[in-house]
């Protein structure tokens, strides 16, 4: 046996020991998920050929063997969320610990109009056959190893539909708890969320490890913004120091809608996030904000493509990394602008501060314009801390720890300017700050 | 207060500093004039602990400790303060937060308590006031798009804030226009004391009809030539540095 099936294999006993949890789910389901296992079994994990896997290498995952997540009973108290749970807003929650739905951790009030919301267990375990047609993920990760994976194991998740003209009043967190497990275990949360024509919702994703935990997490996010619909959109990404993690998120966005992300990588040990928005109406605009700060010897992979595919579409991206200790960086940002969407106006910018000399980055924008009469740029910036203003603060009394850790912040201020919202740029600073060096943590950052 | 004696230094591997002698005591107002690359700025950041300077000999000694064994902000913290020739941009960092990190390291040093929040803001806003200096430049990061005469007016806002014991203004009167500089010598003026000494560089003799000197040095390559009062720089005005270089030549 190659080194490549060997891999597999553990998935193969795992996908078997999950079937056979299975046995009263709709056949269509069965069918769905064994199609999907068939497809990553003859795939595999991408390697290094694959030019989107090129300075990430998924051996790391592939040396760990996970469980699947079939165990009830994980639960956690309100106590250890407390620190990732707003309050500088009130706000509805969903819990799911190790992938699973705890509803008694929840916070959604039974009725809110204009909103459906049902973890995706519930909604498998009802109506069914409606779900059926979302259920077939429809992006260019189709074809890809983790999609099937997460395709293969389909058990929990949630499912949002808000109606046409609807502005939810608070926003709603979903978030995901990864606690201590033995032997670790693998969650393949999958959330699909549908926006009415004009309306408007804020959506927190949050992954958030536990001292200890060690598990792998890959999730899939499909989100539709029919015509005039707003989201803005946080992903906080914090997992704990030996946590796997994949993400795939993908937008479709019809006329005149607008989608605005925040992704933050704070956490996780292997993190490999990719971003899809496909601009499909007039009008139609997407901003993509990114923070990474990685330290000690985390991987943290950040892959984003936006899709110009009709006329007037707007896009805008900034992304920063701080990168210390034996940390790895990767960032990709790909830019399609499609034949007939002229008047295009496209932007993205990477800037990175590396920390120390091992810390690395790879980062490179892809373009491809296939539009007369378009705006497209792109630029991208790698460097250290300035020295003439580290002496410039310490000569004024600010030691050199003090000194690095404020020139470090100010980086990342960049960023929260563009959170529009007062209260979710706290919140968002607020979890910032807990993994820069302030003047305590600092020393682990140089 | 600094006694600086035989002090060579290199930057990038060129002697700058030669053999330079300094002495100022408390309350006395020094200035340093010379032409250009005669090692004025060099010895200003040096003193403040710049890195890149390499000191191949000689001391400096300051309120009986050696200076150049001390980290720039443990200078700072002892009472040192450098007025930048060109001041640092600093995005996202905010001047009123610079100023007051700035100053609770001080005191802490010192043993003193923290200043409240209030009490602080009222001095600061009542010295910017003194220095011209809008309010609204508290909340905007730190010189960050400022003018160059604000940069200047903002080194010596800071300086008021912080009380140094011993003041080296590097060039503070480049590229001021008369009205500027007349704020800035006000500043300077302000802070003049028996406890404070002040050393001034500078290229041009203007800046003195602001302020009057105790002493002047005329700093040729790398060492002090001539040392003498105001008048001296009357001199240097009207004669220029040649007949001091031929004077110590012969």
């Amino acid at each position: 046996m190659n080194t490549a099936s060997e891999a597999l294999r553990p998935y193969a006993e795992s996908f078997k020991a999950f079937e056979s949890t299975r046995t009263s789910n709709a056949a269509w389901l069965s069918d769905l998920r064994r199609d999907a296992f068939a497809h990553f079994t003859s795939r595999g994990f991408p390697g290094e050929r694959d030019e989107d896997w090129k300075y990430t290498s998924t051996r790391p995952l592939e040396k760990r063997a996970f469980s699947p997540e079939t165990a009830t009973g994980a639960s956690v108290s309100a106590r250890v969320i407390a620190p990732i749970i707003p309050h500088e807003m009130p706000v509805h929650m969903l819990v799911f610990v190790n992938g699973r739905h705890i509803p008694a951790l929840g916070t959604v009030p039974s009725v809110i109009h204009g909103l459906h919301i049902s973890s995706l267990s519930q909604a498998l375990s009802q109506s069914t056959d409606e779900l059926q047609p979302y259920l077939i993920p429809e992006s260019i990760w189709a074809d890809d190893a983790f999609t099937a994976l997460n395709t293969a194991f389909l058990q929990d998740g949630v499912v949002i539909e808000i109606d046409t003209k609807t502005e939810l009043d608070r926003p709603l967190q979903l978030l995901f708890v990864s606690t201590q497990q033995t032997p670790s275990t693998a969650c393949h949360p999958r959330i699909l969320i549908k926006l009415g024509v004009d309306s408007q919702a804020t959506l927190i994703e949050t992954y958030y490890g536990l001292e200890g935990a060690a598990n792998f997490t890959n999730s899939f996010t499909q989100i539709a913004l029919a015509e005039g619909a707003q989201l803005e959109h946080l992903r906080l990404q914090c997992e704990s120091r030996e946590d796997f993690h994949v993400s795939r998120v993908h937008i479709d966005q019809q006329r005149d809608s607008s989608y605005l992300s925040h992704t933050l990588n704070l956490g996780g040990l292997w993190v490999r996030t990719d971003l899809h928005a496909r601009l499909a109406g007039p009008k139609a605009e997407a901003t993509f904000n990114g923070l990474y700060a990685i330290k000690g010897r985390q991987h943290v992979d950040n892959h984003t493509r936006i899709d110009h595919l009709a006329p007037d579409t707007r896009s805008d991206e900034l992304y920063r990394g701080i990168i210390s200790g034996h940390g790895r960086a990767v960032f990709n940002g790909k830019v399609v602008v499609a034949k007939h969407a002229v008047k295009t106006d496209a932007t993205q910018t990477n800037n990175n501060l590396l920390l120390s000399r091992t810390a690395e980055i790879d980062t490179k924008p892809e373009l491809e314009i296939y539009a007369d009469d378009v705006k497209c740029s792109h630029g991208a910036t790698i460097g250290q801390l300035d020295e003439q203003a580290l002496f410039y603060l310490r000569s004024r009394g600010i030691d050199l720890e003090t000194a690095r850790g404020l020139l470090i912040e100010a980086f990342t201020l960049k960023l929260l300017e563009r959170i529009p919202t007062q209260e979710l740029r706290a919140f968002v600073g607020r979890q910032i700050k807990t993994v820069l060096p302030g003047q305590s943590a600092v020393m682990e950052w140089t | 207060m600094l006694v600086i004696k035989n002090l060579h230094a290199k930057v990038e591997g060129r002697d700058i500093l030669k053999g330079l002698d300094l002495e100022v005591k408390a309350g006395e107002m020094h200035a340093i004039m010379g032409p250009n690359g005669s090692g004025k700025s060099t010895l200003a950041h040096i003193l403040a602990g710049r890195e890149g300077y390499e000191v191949t000999a000689g001391s400096v000694s300051y309120l009986g400790k050696d200076l150049l064994s001390m980290a720039p902000e443990e200078r700072a913290r002892a009472g040192v303060f450098l007025a930048f020739q060109y001041p640092v941009e600093i995005p996202g960092v905010n001047n009123v937060y610079l100023l007051k990190a700035a100053y609770n390291a001080i005191r802490k040093h010192r043993g003193e308590e923290e200043l409240d929040a209030m009490d602080f803001l009222a001095t600061v806003k009542a010295k910017m006031q003194f220095m011209e200096i809008d309010p609204s430049f508290l909340n905007r990061a730190v010189n960050e798009g400022f003018s160059g005469g604000e940069k200047k007016r903002n080194e010596i806002l800071q300086m008021l804030v912080l009380e140094p014991k011993l003041a080296l203004l590097d060039e503070t009167d480049s590229g001021l226009d008369i009205d500027a500089l007349k704020v800035v010598a006000k500043g300077i003026n302000r802070l003049r004391s028996p406890e404070r000494a002040m050393v001034m560089v500078t290229h041009y003799q203007r800046l003195l009809d602001y302020i009057e000197p105790d002493f002047v040095h005329v700093l040729v390559g790398g060492r002090i030539l001539k040392s003498g009062d105001k008048n001296l720089a009357l001199e240097l005005e009207r004669r220029g540095y040649d007949w001091v270089l031929a004077e110590a030549a012969a």
